[in-house]
């Protein structure tokens, strides 16, 4: 358990540098570091599969993609764009939305119904894969419709039209 | 946690970190000479018996270099470049069986320092972290042509993960598991090596591998005549000397992954039929399974020295169009073989 409120106090630590670093390629090295401080919590939960996927998929793959824009664009403090206040009250809403949504959530899950205690074995490749591919496949495969609908659409945003070559 | 079980381990570790450097100092020298066979040549020559202590006069050479900061550079980042990048090539040894247990009397020592049941994602994702060094290294120098690599090495490495992903995932549809050490197990003897169950698969791997260890032909984010050295353009003494030792661990522990990947690890034909000792036959299979990394390494340094340079929109048209569509055909084909394999040749 110490060991647990250790990280957690790691995760929101570097957490908390990503939103107060200046420089936003140091935000991107400190959002490295906070995802796998979650990685580390997956393993405490038991969850290898996630913990891995976690490790390969957001700090393997998403935050060098993060890193290398930030890279091209070189962004400094002296050349960052100044924000106007409109948008920064629309972001204070937009983050207060979320913490409320996420609070909302957490409660009506409420701890009488821990999930990891009734099978701590389910973290395990075999497990989950079973689950996954079982009980909850048609979900499973709308959310991977959804990112293939994600990535056609980005897909058609990028390219050129035609018509105005 | 015993004591006994943590000296065990803490050993092991050591011997193979002292392995890893001992076998990338050894590959600048075989990498040389190779070349110069190739080309014609003599090779180093001077220091030693036929350049045996050329490693160890490099080594030298780069720690009494002076070491230049740039003082336009990220300091600390500056630092951090090569040290990720020699962390990052040297964690990858963790998962990978290096032989079947040793026994003596009632203690078994098993020769892998970590038999995790994600092994296979293990090292993929360690593969994935190598890029962070170039990355961060490259644009802490503050320069063009450094930025420029880093970033060729970032768009590659992701490039080319996809398509290594794919083939591994044909792999595990044939083995059915993802730990190492079971995957190494399986390949007993010699026609049970995954190599003949997935010889499209195994060439994607490798010419995957190629492209995660910045080897040519896909060395674009070094490539001397168009960035002046890439990503370690800034760098001098041993901090440059961290980047080109991360590169060689890579290629050794790219080839010891094959090797139990494809090549059945420590696993050799005849290895049951013989009628020695456990012992002795775990320890001919840590020779074998060496022999199999350094006939790689060798590979590696052979097409380095065959194949020319990509040009950059080469390299993606290769990754994007051609191994992606070859991986996920791969994963059809497999799938297809082994239904066919289940309901017929039962």
């Amino acid at each position: 358990m110490n060991l647990f409120y250790f990280i957690a106090f790691l995760s929101i630590f570097f957490s908390l540098l990503v939103i107060f670093s200046k420089n936003p390629v140091y935000s991107v090295l400190y959002l490295i570091v906070t995802f796998f401080t979650l990685t580390i919590h997956y393993i405490l939960l038991n969850a290898q599969f996630l913990a891995i996927v976690n490790f390969i998929v957001y700090m393997g793959a998403i935050m060098v993609l993060f890193l290398f824009v930030l890279m091209l664009l070189n962004l400094n403090e002296d050349s960052e764009p100044m924000k106007s206040n409109l948008i920064k009250v629309a972001g204070v809403v937009a983050g207060m939305c979320l913490l409320v949504t996420l609070v909302g959530s957490f409660r009506a899950l409420g701890d009488s119904d821990p999930l990891i205690l009734k099978n701590p074995e389910i973290g395990l490749v075999k497990n989950l894969g079973k689950v996954l591919f079982d009980e909850f496949l048609l979900p499973f495969e709308i959310s991977s419709i959804l990112l293939l609908s994600a990535m056609v659409g980005a897909v058609l945003l990028a390219k050129k039209d035609p018509k105005k070559i | 946690m015993e004591l006994a079980f943590v000296i065990e381990k803490f050993a092991l570790v050591i011997v193979i970190f002292m392995i890893s450097l001992g076998v990338a100092a050894y590959s600048t020298l075989a990498e040389r000479k190779i070349a110069a066979f190739l080309q014609g040549r003599v090779g180093p020559h001077r220091a030693g018996w036929g350049g045996m202590f050329q490693p160890l006069a490099d080594g030298a050479k780069m720690f009494f270099k002076e070491e230049i900061i740039p003082t336009q550079s990220n300091q600390f980042l500056f630092i951090a470049g090569p040290s990720l990048a020699l962390l990052t090539a040297l964690i990858g040894s963790a998962v990978i069986p290096w032989g079947q247990s040793l026994t003596f009397g009632d203690t078994v020592v098993q020769l892998q320092v970590a038999d995790i049941n994600v092994g296979i994602l293990y090292i993929f994702g360690v593969v994935s972290l190598g890029v962070y060094g170039i990355m961060i290294g490259g644009w802490a120098s503050n320069n063009k042509f450094s930025l420029m690599g880093a970033i060729r090495a970032a768009s590659q490495n992701i490039s080319y993960e996809i398509a290594m992903g794919l083939s591994i995932i044909a792999l595990l549809m044939v083995t059915q598991s993802l730990s190492l050490k079971e995957i190494a197990a399986q390949q007993s003897g010699f026609i049970n090596w995954n190599v003949w169950a997935q010889p499209l698969g195994f060439l994607i791997f490798i010419i995957c591998a190629f492209a995660e260890c910045n080897r040519t032909p896909f060395d674009l984010p070094e490539s001397e005549n168009e960035l002046v050295g890439g990503y370690h353009t800034e760098y001098s003494g041993m901090k440059l000397g961290g980047f080109l030792f991360a590169e060689y661990i890579n290629m050794f522990i790219s080839s010891a992954v094959m090797a139990t990947l494809y090549f059945g690890g420590y696993n050799f034909p005849f290895m049951n039929d013989l009628g020695l000792p456990q012992n002795i036959i775990t320890l001919i299979g840590v020779l074998f399974l060496f022999a199999k990394i350094f006939f790689f390494i060798f590979f590696f340094m052979w097409v380095r020295w065959t194949v020319p340079r990509f040009r950059y929109d080469q390299l993606m048209n290769l990754g994007w169009k051609v191994l992606i569509p070859l991986g996920i055909a791969n994963i059809v084909l497999t799938g297809i073989w082994i239904i066919v394999k289940d309901t017929y040749f039962k």
